[in-house]
Order: structure tokens, then sequence, then C-alpha cells
């Protein structure tokens, strides 16, 4: 599962657009305060409902902000909040998976019970209850994020371990004196780590899907912070000028499809069963 | 009896599920700084001690955390499921008015989803890599990427605002009285009635929210429906189909196809559950009465015997549709072993 730039899919089209767009909000993400036209917070009240022009290219809002340096701060928002989730949550849910699965039995049982129960548990509502309590803030939203989502690693580590754990040189390490954590730690989990991986893509996009759907809702980053799901919100209270929601909208979209297409390409990669086609 | 001994474990665990959940939103009332009475009383009310005082016993918030937890077991068992802080009104009977309209919704989304999944997913198998494939997995991801709330606003603004062909949010137009309630659903209810009008009325709202809440859905179905299509496709017997001489399609549709349903099956159910309990966005957008914006304005007014309520609803409901999809699996193929 080692990936070098030589055997990278370079013919998937598709992967190699999300890798592009990816890259480029991360380099928006982290210029954009030297990049914007206009201040973002700045607000000019006497221009306020402008359609999209040379001088405002996505228009302005309510306040006569510009909107299109709004969609480009805002990437920092969407972009650290997917981030941090997907690291956090894909930490804790990758460990309680590899242990769960290498160490099996009851603990197994146990532990999978309390990943099953927070699944039921229905995500989106946990998360309105953990922000509403804990009051909106962009990291009680990424706590609220984590709780939800860290059993999807969680079981997709712990059926690639229970794999994994069964090969003979995992034996062989236990036969050579190393301790089970050891072993755990340096021979089941590096090879189980592909498909965990493609989960973490697919889930940066997930994430910064219901992150702006929470913002959308008011449960987000508090304003005024431009973040792209509380400006799809004021578009929606702004019926009429239609690029007030649609462009920071389609900036959420572009980043949940690119993550899904580097998930889709990184999955294609890691498992050849799904590239041979019959023709 | 393996099947019955795996659904008498599975019930079991539902009990185990409604302590858990029941025991992490009363975890969650602790954490400061969200107080009930914050939300419920005025400003003025809130300095006056005695009016503070008086709303938590109202609610039993003066207790210890292990005795309103009791307490709440209790009543539980009962079939009570507490009384709203917002409303009112006993949580039961809230979720009873408005989870009709979330099943209609939910119901409709998912036909749609599993509909035109499956028609997608057998096309994209049967000429993998073609243009048809390239075009229906675009669909496919575009659906799963969206975000469902930006949709419904680009929804809203097109065919309701601008070309004026779908009505606009809500479950029917505001001047229309909807039909006797008997069922609460909507369609089932004109249909009693043989209004045909208001039946009428009732499907065209209910279309747009249906196929904003469904495109998710039916992007994963479409997916999951595809490869596992395409990795039977390398079996050997439908290399012998086609030694046969049969043409492609009718490899897929008739040798294929049930042999690669049953993770479709699972998406089906997956998502089936997860459209009850996450159409919350579109719910709020399209002025929906239902489960999804009851939970909305429950959770922003911190009002935890409905939250629990609606998490208890959807999480068993979640559960036991993921319990029917397991008896569903043994079905379709008896080798499955229920463990």
């Amino acid at each position: 599962m080692i990936i070098t730039l030589r055997n990278f899919p370079k013919d998937n089209i598709l992967f190699l657009i999300g890798v592009l767009v990816c890259m480029l909000w991360i380099i928006i993400a982290v210029l954009s305060n030297e990049i914007v036209p206009y201040d973002p917070l700045f607000q000019t009240l006497e221009r306020r409902f402008e359609p999209p022009s040379f001088e405002h290219w996505f228009g302005t809002d309510t306040l006569g902000r510009d909107i299109f340096s709004r969609v480009l701060v805002g990437s920092r928002l969407s972009l650290t909040a997917g981030l941090l989730t997907v690291l956090i949550a894909g930490t804790i849910g990758t460990l309680f998976g590899a242990v769960a699965g290498y160490y099996g039995g009851l603990l197994d049982d146990i532990m999978m019970r309390v990943s099953e129960m927070v699944m039921a548990f229905p995500a989106i509502i946990l998360a309105m209850t953990i922000t509403a309590t804990l009051g909106p803030s962009l990291y009680n939203t990424i706590l609220a994020m984590v709780v939800v989502s860290w059993p999807n690693y969680a079981r997709v580590m712990r059926s690639m371990v229970i794999h994994v754990k069964q090969n003979e040189y995992v034996d062989a390490s236990r036969t050579l004196g190393s301790s089970k954590i050891r072993t755990l730690l340096k021979e089941v989990l590096p090879n189980s780590l592909g498909p965990v991986i493609v989960m973490g893509t697919l889930e940066f996009g997930n994430a910064i899907l219901i992150f702006s759907g929470l913002s959308f809702l008011g449960l987000g980053a508090p304003p005024p912070n431009p973040e792209w799901g509380s400006m799809v919100a004021n578009g929606m209270e702004n019926f009429g000028y239609w690029w007030i929601g649609s462009f920071p909208g389609l900036a959420i979209f572009s980043v949940s499809i690119a993550a899904n297409f580097l998930g889709d390409g990184l999955r294609d990669y890691l498992d050849p069963r799904l590239r041979k086609t019959f023709s | 009896m393996e099947l019955l001994k795996y659904i008498s474990r599975r019930v079991l665990f539902i009990f185990i599920l409604i302590l858990g959940i029941t025991s992490m939103v009363f975890i969650l009332t602790q954490l400061v700084p969200g107080e009930p009475e914050l939300a419920y009383l005025s400003q003025r009310n809130l300095s006056d001690k005695e009016v503070v005082a008086a709303f938590r016993a109202r609610w039993g918030l003066d207790q210890p955390l292990y005795i309103q937890y009791f307490k709440y077991m209790e009543n539980l068992a009962h079939g009570d499921l507490g009384t709203s802080f917002r409303t009112n009104r006993p949580v039961l009977v809230d979720l009873k008015q408005y989870l009709p309209a979330t099943i209609e919704l939910a119901l409709v989304a998912i036909i749609i989803a599993t509909f035109f999944g499956i028609l997608f997913g057998v096309l994209s198998a049967t000429w993998p890599n073609s243009f048809i494939d390239h075009f229906l997995r675009t669909i496919s991801v575009t659906g799963v990427s969206i975000p469902s709330f930006w949709f419904a606003l680009l929804v809203l603004y097109v065919f309701y605002f601008h070309l004026g062909w779908s009505p606009g949010p809500g479950r029917i137009g505001a001047w229309s009285n909807p039909a006797e309630p008997i069922t609460n659903f909507y369609i089932i209810d004109s249909i009693i009635q043989k209004k045909w009008d208001i039946l009428n009325e009732s499907l065209q709202h209910l279309l747009w929210p249906a196929i904003v809440l469904g495109t998710f859905t039916m992007g994963l179905i479409t997916r999951t429906n595809r490869s596992s299509l395409l990795e039977t496709m390398s079996m050997d017997y439908i290399r012998t189909a086609r030694a046969k001489g049969l043409g492609k399609l009718a490899i897929v549709t008739r040798h294929a196809f049930g042999n690669a349903f049953i993770p479709v099956i699972t998406v089906i159910g997956l998502g089936f559950g997860n459209l009850l309990g996450g159409a919350v966005l579109v719910e709020t957008i399209f002025s929906w009465p239902g489960i999804g914006m009851y939970a909305y304005r429950s959770a922003v007014s911190l009002d935890y015997p409905a939250i629990t309520g609606v998490a208890l609803l959807i999480a068993v409901n979640y559960v036991v549709i993921n319990l029917i999809v397991d008896i569903i699996y043994g079905i379709i193929d008896p080798r499955i072993r229920y463990q």
C-alpha cells in the first residue's frame, strides 16, 4: 500500500481533478487573507445586494460585503473543521477498532456495542444537541462531529484487523518475542490502514457537509466570521438575490465532490479487484 | 432456531441502546453552560431566584441527576416520554403528530432513490467505462456530495420562485385545508375521503423535498449496486453465461443482479433509517412539519425531554430496520448464517 509518485493512478481523470481542487482550496485557505480583493468583514451599506459584476465577482450581500472575498476566507473555517474532524475522529476510531479487532472476545463485543450505540444515535441530532448545549463555536462543532463520526472508522478498522491478524508474519512477530501491543502497532496496524485512509478522504467531504449544515442552522461558528453554510442561510433569507447563497454553496459542493473523487480514486487504486472490469 | 436466537439478541440490544441513549442525553444535560431555564425564562424572571427554583422544581431539575434518570426510566417503562419544555405537551403526543409527515417524505424519497439507484447501477455495470457509465457515475457522485440545504435552495429558487412549476414550501398550499386527519398521512387521508384535488396537491408538495432528500441515498445505492455488480461479473458462472451467448444486459439483470443484491439492500435499509432521522435540513427549508424540524427546534431550545424522545425513536427505528434487513438477507440467500 506504499503510494509512490510513479505508480500513482495517473489515468484517472476524476482523481486528478479531485487532487487539484483540494490543493487549490488548501492554497486559497492558507493565503486567503493576503489575496482577497476586499476585507470580508467590511460593510458598505449603500452597496447592498449588488449582483455579480467586474468589481464584485460574486456580488455583495445584505450588508454590502464582497461575497467573493467572503467565500475565499470562508474556506479557512470549513477546511479546518473538516481536517481536524477527520484527524481526531480517524485517530480515535482507528485505535478503538484496532484494539477491538486485535484482542477480540468480550472486549471486542463490548466495544462494538458501544460504537453501534453511537451510530444508532441520529448523527445530526446528536451534533445539534451538543452544539446547542455547549454553545456554537468552531471547536464545539468539531467536538460534535468527532463524537458522531469516529465509529465509522472503528468498524472499518476492526474488520481489517481481524483479517490482517491471521497472516503468518503476525504470528512470526509474536514468536520472535514481541509483545501483543508492539505486534499490533508494528505489524497489524500499518497493514490495515488502506481502507481507513480511503474512508478518511470520503469522510472529509462528509465532515464539510455536516459542518456547513450545522452552520446553516446557526449551530456552527458564530458570525461575523465568513462561513459557507451560514452564507447560504443568508441567501435563503434573501431569496430573490440568487448570488448570495449560490456561490458559497458551490464552494461547499466543490470541496465535497473533490474529496469524493479523491476517495474513489484511492479506493480503486488500493483495491485492484475493482479495476478489472469485464469488457 | 439460529435466527430466533439472533433476533432475541438484537431485541436485547435495543434495551441496552435505550439505556445508552438516555444516559448520553442525561450526561449532556449536565454540561455547562446549557441551562434550560436560560432558554425559557425571561431576563427578569432569571434574576428572581424563586422563579428559577420553581421552574427547576416544576421540571424536576432540582433533583440529583440519578433520581431524574430513574424517574425518567420509570416513566419510560410506562410508555411515558415526559413532557416537552417547549410545547408543554407530552413528547409522545408531539411525536405522533410530527411522525407521519416524516414517514411520508422518507418513503417517497427512498422509493425514488431505490428506483433510480438500481437503474443507474445496472446501466453503469452493464457498460462499464462507457460514456453512459461516466455520466451516471457523475450523477451519483454529485448526489453524495451536493449539500442538501443548498440543493433545496436552488430547487426552490428555480422551480418555485422563477418558473413557478413547483408549489412553495409546506405539506400543502397555505390556502388549502388538508383532509380530516385520520392517520395524519395526507396522502392516505385524502384517498380515504376521496378528496382528489387535495391528494394531487399533497403529492406535488411532496415531490421536490423527496427528490432533494433522496438524492444522497440515490448516489449511495448507484455506487454500491455498480461495484457489487462488477464484482459479481468476475465470477465463473458469469463467464459461463457469456459463453452460452447471452447478451450483456440479460447477464446483468438475470444472473448477476440477484447475487449482487445483498450489499444494495444494506444501503437501502441504512439509507431509509438515515432519511427518517437525517431530514433536519430538508424539513427546515421546506417548512415540512416533521420529526427533523421538531428535533431542530427542540435542540436549539435545549428541550431535553423532546430531544431524548426523538433520539430514542430514531435510534430504535434504526436498529429495527437493520434487524429487518438482516432477516431479509437470510431469505434471499439461505447460505447466510446468523451469529
